[in-house]
Formats: C-alpha cells, sequence, structure tokens
C-alpha cells in the first residue's frame, strides 16, 4: 500500500498525482450519496430545531416570531413538564431493571446443552420482530376491562378485575408490561450472544474449585458480561426514553396525563396543536438528556466496565 | 445420575411454562382469528378454536384494505432496504479501501449521525417534506431513511476483515476501485450485506411515526398504521381484529425463521462498535 502521504509529496510525478487525484475524486463519490441525505435529513433538520424552539409558528410551520429562549423558559417554569418528565423516568423504572433482569435470567437458564433449547431460545428471541403497531393491538385487547383475557385469569385465582389502561395508578404499569413484552426479544438475543462469548474453560476451572452454577453465574460470569449489561442498559434507557407507539395506541397519554412521557408531549404539542417552537424546545431538551447518557456510556465502557 | 435427570427435567418445565408466558399473546392472537363470531362472543372465549374457521381471514381481507397496507409497507420497505445497502456498501468501501483528504474528519461525522435521535430531526423533516408536497407519497417515506451509518460501520468493518493479498493481487491485474467493488468486495461480503438487509427492511416494516405523521389517505397506509386504525373500527369484532394482525406478522416471522442468523449479528455488531 503506497504512504498517503509521501505520495502527495512526490509531486513531480504527474501519474501519481493523477491517481491521487482520481481517487479523491471516487472517494467524495462513494460518500456522496450518504452525505447528501445525512446533510437533508440529520444536520440541516438539527440546526433547524435549534432555531424552531425559539420561535413561535403558525399552524403551517412558518416562523410568526422570534422569542429567544422563552419557550425553554415557559417549559421549564411550568408544572406540566416535570409532570412528564416524571412519567418519563417513572416509566424507564418500570421498564429498564425488570426487562433486562428477565431476559439475563431466560439467557442463562437457556444456555446450556441440553437438547432442544434452539426452539426456546427461538421462542424468547420471536418478540424482536412484534411491531409496536401489532403488539398494541394485541394487548390492547387483552387488557381489556370486561372481556379481555387478563382480568379472566385473574378471575380464575379469585382476583378482582383491574382497569388496566383506564385507571391512572394502573395505565403506566400496563404499557410497561407490555412495553417489556416487546423488548425482551431484542436484549433476549444481545444477552445471549454475550453469555456465548465466556470462554467454557471459566465454567470448568469454577467447577473444579467447587463453585455451585448459581455463584458461578452471578460472581464470575456477569463480570465478565459487564460490557454487555452495560451497553443493553444504555440502549434500553434510550429507547425508553423515545418510547412512543404503545403510548399512542393504548393510552394516548391519559388517562389525565398519567402516561404522557416526554416524546408523547412532543407529539401532542407539535402535530396535534401544531405549536412546532414548544415541541423543538422539548425535543432539544431531550436530545440533551439522551446525549449525556451516549457520552456517558462512552466514558464508563472505557474505564470502568470489566474486560477481559 | 437421577438427580441431574431432575434437575433438567426440571429446567424443562420451567422453560415450557416461560415459553407459555411469552408466546401467549401470539398463541391469543393466532388462536382468536380462526375464531367464529359466536365463539369470541362468548365470555370466557374459549382457549381453542373449534374448527379452522377461515372466514375471519376473508373479511379482513375484503372489509379492510390490508392488502393493500402490506404491499405500501412491502415497497417502501423493500427500497429503503436496497438504498442503505448500495450508500452503506459505497461508503463503506471509501472508508475501507480509498486514502483521501478529511478521512478522519468525515468518519466523524458519520460516526456523529449515529448521535442524533430522531425526536430533534422530526419536525423539522415532516415540515420540509409538507413543504415539497411530498405528503401521502412514497418518496415521503422513502428517501428520509435512503441511508443510514449503522450500515456504514458494520460493511465497513467487514471490508477491512477482508484479505489485504486479494486487493494487492487485483492491483497488479489492473483491476480499478469500482471494478474491485463490483465484482470482489460485494460478492464476498454478502453475509454482512445480508445481515444490514434484513436489520433494515425490519426496522422499517415496523416503522411508525414517521409513516403516521406523513400519511393521510387509506391508500398510502403502510402496514403499522394500518393495523392500528383496526383498533378505532367498532364495527369490527375481536376476531376479525385479530385476523388482521396475523396477517400483518406472517412476513415479520418469515424474516425471522430465515433471517435470524442475520438479524442476531446485525444485533451484535451494534454492541460490540458500542
Amino acid at each position: 500500500m503506497p504512504n498517503y502521504e509521501s505520495v502527495l509529496n512526490d509531486r513531480k510525478s504527474k501519474e501519481v498525482r493523477k491517481r491521487v487525484w482520481k481517487e479523491h475524486a471516487l472517494a467524495y463519490g462513494f460518500l456522496a450519496p450518504s452525505i447528501i441525505v445525512f446533510v437533508m435529513f440529520l444536520f440541516y433538520p438539527m440546526l433547524k430545531s435549534v432555531y424552531l424552539s425559539m420561535t413561535i409558528t403558525d399552524p403551517r410551520g412558518q416562523v410568526v416570531e422570534f422569542v429567544w429562549l422563552e419557550n425553554f423558559i415557559r417549559l421549564l417554569s411550568t408544572g406540566q413538564f416535570y409532570k412528564n418528565l416524571g412519567v418519563t423516568l417513572m416509566f424507564i423504572l418500570f421498564t429498564v431493571p425488570t426487562s433486562l433482569i428477565w431476559s439475563l435470567f431466560l439467557a442463562a437458564i437457556t444456555h446450556n446443552k441440553l437438547r432442544g433449547m434452539k426452539v426456546f431460545q427461538f421462542i424468547f428471541s420471536l418478540p424482536i420482530v412484534i411491531s409496536v403497531g401489532t403488539g398494541s393491538i394485541i394487548w390492547f385487547l387483552l387488557f381489556h376491562p370486561t372481556a379481555g383475557m387478563l382480568n379472566y385469569f385473574l378471575s380464575l385465582v379469585h382476583v378482582g378485575p383491574i382497569p388496566w389502561l383506564t385507571d391512572p395508578s394502573w395505565a403506566l404499569i400496563s404499557i410497561s408490561i407490555m412495553t417489556i413484552w416487546m423488548n425482551m426479544g431484542f436484549l433476549y438475543i444481545l444477552l445471549s450472544s454475550g453469555l456465548q462469548g465466556v470462554p467454557e474453560e471459566i465454567y470448568e476451572s469454577a467447577r473444579m474449585d467447587g463453585s455451585g452454577p448459581i455463584r458461578t453465574f452471578l460472581q464470575i460470569v456477569l463480570p465478565l458480561l459487564s460490557p454487555t449489561i452495560f451497553f443493553a442498559l444504555i440502549v434500553s434507557v434510550i429507547s425508553a426514553f423515545q418510547a412512543f407507539g404503545q403510548i399512542h395506541i393504548l393510552t394516548k397519554g391519559g388517562p389525565i396525563n398519567s402516561t404522557n412521557v416526554m416524546v408523547y408531549s412532543i407529539y401532542q404539542d407539535a402535530f396535534v396543536n401544531f405549536r412546532f417552537g414548544i415541541g423543538s424546545a422539548q425535543a432539544l431538551i431531550l436530545f440533551a438528556i439522551i446525549l449525556l447518557l451516549t457520552l456517558l456510556q462512552f466514558k464508563v465502557l472505557e474505564k470502568k466496565v470489566h474486560y477481559q | 445420575m437421577i438427580l441431574r435427570r431432575a434437575a433438567s427435567a426440571f429446567t424443562y418445565l420451567l422453560l415450557l411454562l416461560l415459553s407459555l408466558v411469552v408466546l401467549y399473546p401470539l398463541i391469543f392472537t393466532v388462536f382468536s382469528s380462526f375464531m367464529t363470531e359466536k365463539e369470541v362472543a362468548n365470555f370466557p372465549p374459549p382457549l381453542f378454536p373449534s374448527s379452522f374457521y377461515l372466514g375471519n381471514f376473508a373479511e379482513a381481507i375484503s372489509g379492510f384494505p390490508i392488502v393493500r397496507f402490506i404491499l405500501n409497507s412491502f415497497i417502501v420497505s423493500t427500497a429503503i432496504m436496497l438504498c442503505q445497502v448500495i450508500t452503506s456498501s459505497l461508503a463503506a468501501y471509501a472508508f475501507a479501501f480509498l486514502n483521501f483528504k478529511g478521512k478522519a474528519v468525515l468518519f466523524g461525522l458519520f460516526l456523529s449521525t449515529m448521535m442524533i435521535p430522531w425526536e430533534v430531526t422530526i419536525i423539522p423533516n415532516y415540515l420540509t417534506i409538507k413543504d415539497w408536497g411530498w405528503m401521502d407519497s412514497y418518496q415521503g417515506l422513502i428517501v428520509p431513511f435512503m441511508a443510514g451509518a449503522f450500515g456504514v460501520f458494520l460493511l465497513r468493518q467487514f471490508f477491512l476483515q477482508l484479505p489485504r493479498e486479494l486487493f494487492d493481487a487485483a492491483k497488479i491485474d489492473g483491476c480499478g476501485h469500482i471494478r474491485c467493488y463490483f465484482s470482489m468486495v460485494l460478492p464476498l461480503s454478502r453475509s454482512s450485506i445480508a445481515t444490514l438487509a434484513v436489520y433494515t427492511f425490519l426496522t422499517h416494516w415496523n416503522h411508525f411515526l414517521w409513516p403516521l405523521l406523513i400519511t393521510n389517505k387509506a391508500s398510502m397506509r403502510t402496514v403499522q398504521i394500518g393495523v392500528a386504525m383496526l383498533q378505532h373500527a367498532e364495527v369490527m369484532s375481536w376476531n376479525l381484529i385479530l385476523a388482521g394482525v396475523t396477517i400483518v406478522l406472517i412476513p415479520s416471522f418469515v424474516l425471522l425463521a430465515f433471517g435470524v442468523k442475520q438479524l442476531v449479528r446485525g444485533i451484535t455488531a451494534g454492541a460490540l462498535k458500542g
């Protein structure tokens, strides 16, 4: 491979210069399609969001007035914003630890050499193909207060019907149950392949040292798995911050705003009430939170998490 | 020995029970879609359908433009998949095999796109698409997603692992970059391209918010939006809705059955990158 720098320095040879020029043209040509799409639909809108967040728009999206940071001030001084943030954090608290532990548990008990394990692995991966749309409709019917199967099963064990989606104190829990079910496929696949990366000899030597399977898992395998778990944690938190479809279909943010997460309130402000300015301001705040989390992920992954 | 047997029997029992819990929503969906209206009207409805009744499927297809939804989703997902394979493999080739000024900067730029979540771009993008008059159109659903950084990183990683000697030999034989791309790199990286294809297709098949915003006409709706609308069709009974859901789920299951390996690789590639 010719050294790039030395080729550039060699200005005498026209041949080489032509080749370098051609390679540059080719490289930019190859990158151009992606760059055009990124600029038009990622970088430009990103900047425009910053601009929009400081404006008041008419329902068609035309800027009526430039108001500097007024949208942010208004957001941060009203209770509703903090309430929505609180709901979002509760949603994260309900879904992330449970789905991680649940998926890790499933990954651990299917990580063995028993016959037919492939079938179970397939079953536990299955929810990954379920979309928010179909998944929500299925659970909408399961959650039905009078004719839903969940309340029917509860009645079999003599528990009274639960107003899954209609009671403000239950709605977020119900949405969380559905979300855990939907996300488990992804997490299960991720954690399973993490487990497969733990070398066989480690189990062997642990057994030789007289460590039982549960102790081996908790004290030896889990630390080795920590990079994967940490990645799964961050991805789950970010995706919980962005959950929209199930809330839109199941509760529309209600009852009494009990499931009105930040993303849903952005949607309502921007696309139901057509207040694009305040919607953009909320989106930017959410972006700042997610960015912090992503940076944290890089920092922690670099330092604290155990690598082999 | 007996203890080991008992332990594995217990494991199987536990797994069976857990599978039932995980699968129940799907079993409920598929079984209900085979039940007659009379069966569903009972409470509690029976757990199993009494026969293989296909009337719901026929009615769901004739009473609702479900075939059209599937077709729309298929067109959109396939187009995005093809575009992403092309744009990603081209960009990945440039990053892996070409020397040019600003490579590091551009690579950083590509990396940074992964940190931009959709909430910050969706409002301006919606306004752009509206300005261009692309509401209710395929291009409005496809064009914003024609490129993605995930594919570039996935493929670049794979390209870098291809044996260098192959390219040196090809260069000596006078093989230019364009020919190299078409006749060596693409065929050699079929497996990675398949991973990207399956992953992209599934992501966009399941896309919800963007099509919700961009489509108003029923004839342009994608599957996910169409299915969500079944919920509000008051006249429809449950078994009809669930028959619709079952029809919509079939392509996803087919994709999983054939592409589970690709999907797993796509997910773990993301993990390794992080």
